[in-house]
């Protein structure tokens, strides 16, 4: 589980394959593949409503894809979302929904529950094996709010922490069911650019331990920095895949964010502008 | 020898700070405004010592002099609660603990609460007797004291300081919001460490006090008393609250969890040896069972968050299992089995069926699985009608029910009649309420230990986020039903009890809706009322709900409207119930500020869910 970017030994960890999903007459996601390989980040962009997040559903159970299957580490996934947990996949969500009502140290001990097995009988009677299991799940739970920096937080209700803060508890919350492969749906969504930095390195040691991540987001720059890979989803279609830079100056990417360039003329103008743009804005976050 | 600085002068010369407005609605000097309040509660104290009325025609006595009786004790009662927080902001040395919280809104709020009995009794006693000429001179002196007493304490500054705002253009409205105002008060501050026995001893000491005003509840003999007792004892509550002095009782029970659950177990078994009367021991039976049927309730409605309207059939199926294998003459089974295998057969029976009722209506949510559980909850009444040999096959005798179902024995104890001990008379409800207390204790370790686990978090956690609690690996299906399943199974237990206590069990104790508890309805507004996810909120919500319709028969037929009533002045004012625990009080009161626990390491355990509930 120590595998780093450089490894040799790549296997696939998720496998979609097909994957598309109606909702009557719309086809949220059409005929989708994706791959994401161990210690791989992997990036998912799209314009609003390409259907990033129905994908991520249909991924996690859900949803039920209409067509196509999910595999993980090579055994196909039923579209039940306990099960897909229990089997190695967490994921985060792009409207938090934290169990606002319940503590930070409670959010992540739910997110512990696939890896425990005390029932209620163990919890009625107090068998001897209880005391120990919840010891250490509240262990593991504090060693992942220090991961997330949220550890001395960890007595307050996640309703009353900053939007930040209940981003990285949705991750931390997520990385309790031990995963293999993290979901992230808009994780910097709302944050500040200094937020976003220490987003990136969480995002980056989170691969350091051995889980790929398959990240959504709108801020091209964070995606730029983080990701080895970029999909690209418009209209539920996956158009590009690639490395970020290539990615990036694909025309048809462009188009999709920007809109069909007005009689080819003034299209490459236009892209040129918003890739100094994007150097430009670049620099200044670094400046930062 | 030191030197004086200058330094001391100066820091003690800060710039002045215009203190807030903390107006009083009475516009008296604050010294004159506390004497006022001294004399006129004195003045309603010494009135209670003479003669309220001439006859003994008005219930409780109040013809003798130097002997408080019926409602003037409650008169006696409150001034000496008013007497003692006003004499408090004297800062008078042996009283300053009274109040740590409000020091002002404290002394209104008695002295309220004995203006209130007080004008009550007299109005009372006019009313029954046929006009104000039947009262005594010692009536009016108490009356008039308590009003001096509460225009003393409208005199007195507010202890929240004045939002200095645009008072509302209508008089009558800024006066109104001006009086809540008065009654508000600041948090205390946190309590300075007492040693451990010092601690334990109040904590003792609070539930002493609970089960003294209890029982007293529980023995008045007349409905004027009750009701003057309500009104006391929700003003006297009131006090205290605003005093601090239950944030700090709570604030030690927290600490003390085992000894507040051990304090609590032994007043309740004291109480029955505090009726010698059947008929009160009876009431309190009832309310037992009611009670722990609500805490079953509550693992449903309160941890899952399952919104549960047929839950009295399962307190049904686990009564009329019970009844059948009772050995009663008119069991259609005609089996005597031993009660240990009679509670077993209940409680199974219940939760067999809460797992055919569950299974397929679990994968409902919100309002419709309510409507699904209101249904079944009618069905079960319907079938056990029918099941009659005329409708149906012969098994529950039809709406005759199981009648004569014989009195428990176990260990050669015979619960059917009386015992003597340690000198006090045990009666045959005293007998069954003490069984039945066992079963409550059964219940409360169920509920807590159940609460404290990887199961309790994930059913707080569908009740949370259903949708997110399942893409955190929990099988929300599995999980609501066991949920069910269990608050069934409890019902049951307390049904096994029930069918003894009542005799005979017949279809109509288990109605959605009806004049006696315990019933679906009331079950659900005695969890809502006390505190949804609490231990200690269904009982108190369980004791008000079956005590208050008990002792005021004569209203029975406007019950279900008052009722409904107090249901929702409770959801406007008080929507997270009389007993809070800590994340409710967060939901529903936004603060604006950040909630920040305390700095210190949590006691193990903490991190389970009722927290709050002692
Ligand atoms: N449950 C549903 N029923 C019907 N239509 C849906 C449903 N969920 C999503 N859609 C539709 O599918 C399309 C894709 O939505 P989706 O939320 O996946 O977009 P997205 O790429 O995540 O967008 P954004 O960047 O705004 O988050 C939208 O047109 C949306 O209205
Ligand atoms: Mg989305």
């Amino acid at each position: 589980m120590t595998t780093t970017t450089t490894a040799p030994a790549t296997t696939t960890v998720l496998d979609a394959s097909g994957v598309t999903m109606r909702f009557g007459g719309l086809t949220a996601v059409r005929d989708v593949d994706l791959t994401v390989n161990t210690g791989e980040i992997v990036g998912l962009i799209g314009p609003n409503g390409a259907g990033k997040t129905t994908f991520f559903n249909c991924l996690t159970g859900l949803y039920v894809p209409t067509e196509g299957k999910v595999a993980y580490k090579g055994t196909v996934l039923p579209p039940k979302p306990h099960l897909v947990t229990q089997a190695g996949i967490a994921r985060t969500f792009q409207n938090i929904r934290l169990f606002a009502n319940m503590t930070v140290l409670e959010n992540v001990l739910v997110g512990r529950h696939t890896r425990t097995k005390e029932g209620l009988w163990s919890a009625l009677l107090r068998l001897p094996g209880f005391r120990r299991a919840e010891e250490t799940s509240r262990e593991r739970a504090m060693e992942l709010l220090e991961f997330t920096g949220l550890a001395a937080k960890a007595d307050h209700l996640a309703r009353n922490l900053p939007y930040g803060e209940q981003r990285k508890l949705e991750i931390a919350r997520a990385l309790a069911s031990e995963p293999g492969l993290l979901l992230l749906d808009e994780p910097t969504a709302g944050m500040n650019p200094q937020e976003t930095r220490a987003a990136e390195e969480l995002i980056f040691a989170i691969r350091d331990k051995g889980i790929a991540v398959l990240v959504i987001e709108h801020d091209i720059r964070f995606i730029m920095n983080l990701c080895d890979r970029v999909a690209v989803l418009v209209q539920g279609e996956k158009i590009v895949e690639g490395p970020a830079e290539v990615v990036q100056a694909d025309e048809r990417v462009i188009a999709a964010y920007l809109g069909t360039p007005f009689e080819g003329e003034p299209g490459a103008a236009e892209a040129a502008e918003v890739e100094a743009a994007e150097a430009h804005s670049t620099t200044e976050g670094d400046d930062k | 020898m030191t030197t004086e600085t200058p330094m001391n002068k100066t820091t003690d010369t800060a710039t002045p700070v215009t203190p807030p407005p903390t107006t009083p609605l009475v516009p008296l000097p604050h010294p004159a405004a506390r004497a006022l309040t001294v004399a006129g509660s004195a003045l309603a104290l010494i009135g209670t010592f003479l003669a309220w009325t001439w006859t003994k025609e008005f219930p409780g006595n109040l013809t003798v002099t130097g002997y408080p009786g019926g409602l003037q004790v409650l008169t006696l009662v409150g001034a000496l609660l008013t007497l003692l927080f006003t004499l408090s902001g004297y800062d008078i040395p042996g009283l300053r603990w009274l109040t740590p919280g409000g020091k002002n809104s404290p002394v209104l709020l008695s002295a309220l609460g004995v203006l209130a009995t007080t004008g009550y009794a007299m109005g009372a006693i006019s009313y029954e007797l046929g006009g104000a000429v039947n009262l005594e001179p010692g009536a009016w002196v108490s009356g008039i004291g308590a009003l001096a007493a509460v225009i003393g304490a409208l005199g007195l500054p507010t202890d929240q300081p004045h939002d200095p705002g645009d008072p509302h253009p209508h008089h009558w409205v800024n006066l109104w919001f001006r009086l809540r105002h008065a009654l508000s008060s600041p948090e205390p501050g946190r309590a300075k460490d007492l040693p451990a026995w010092a601690e334990i001893l109040i904590i003792t000491g609070g539930f002493g006090a609970g089960l003294f005003i209890f029982a007293y509840g529980i023995r008045t003999e007349y409905s004027e008393a009750f009701i003057g007792f309500l009104i006391i004892a929700a003003f006297g509550f009131s006090a205290v609250n605003r005093a601090g002095l239950l944030k700090r009782l709570s604030a030690l029970t927290a600490k003390h969890r085992n000894v507040t659950l051990a304090a609590a177990f032994v007043a309740a078994i004291c109480f029955p040896f505090t009726q010698s009367n059947d008929q009160f021991a009876l009431i309190g039976a009832n309310i037992l069972i009611f009670a722990t049927v609500a805490l079953g309730l509550n693992v449903v409605v309160g941890l899952a968050g399952l919104l549960d309207l047929g839950y009295v059939a399962f307190l049904g199926v686990g009564a009329y299992a019970a009844a059948l294998v009772s050995g009663s003459p008119q069991s259609t089974i005609g089996v005597q089995f031993p009660f240990w295998a009679a509670v077993l057969t209940g409680a199974l029976a219940s939760l067999i069926f809460g797992v055919v009722i569950g299974a397929p209506t679990l994968r409902l949510r919100g309002d419709y699985l309510a409507i699904v559980t209101l249904g079944f909850g009618e069905i079960f009444r319907i079938t056990m009608n029918n099941l009659n040999g005329r409708s149906g096959p012969d098994v529950t005798n039809g709406s005759n029910g199981v009648p004569n179902i014989p009195d428990l024995e176990l260990f050669g104890f015979n619960f059917g009649v009386p015992h003597n001990v340690l000198g006090t008379e045990l009666t045959r409800s005293g007998n069954y309420y003490l069984l039945m207390l066992l079963f409550t204790a059964v219940v409360v370790m169920v509920f807590r230990r159940s609460a404290e686990s990887r199961i309790g978090r994930a059913w707080v956690a569908i009740r949370e986020d259903e949708t997110a609690a399942t893409a955190m690996g929990i099988n929300s299906f599995r999980l609501k039903l066991l949920a069910f399943a269990l608050g069934a199974c409890l019902a049951g237990l307390a049904g096994t009890v029930q069918a003894h206590v009542s005799y005979s069990v017949t279809p109509e104790q288990y109605q959605f809706a009806g004049s006696v508890p315990p019933n679906s309805a009331f079950l659900l507004a005695a969890v809502i009322l006390g505190g949804m996810g609490t231990i200690s909120g269904p009982l108190i919500g369980a004791a008000l709900l079956y005590l208050i319709p008990a002792k005021l028969q004569f209203m029975a037929e406007y019950q279900l409207l008052l009722f409904g009533i107090a249901l929702m002045l409770l959801m406007r004012f008080r929507p997270e119930g009389l007993v809070a625990d800590r994340r409710k009080q967060l939901e529903f009161h936004e603060t604006g500020q950040l909630d920040v626990p305390e700095d210190k390491p949590l006691p193990e355990g903490a991190t389970g869910v009722a927290k709050a509930g002692a």
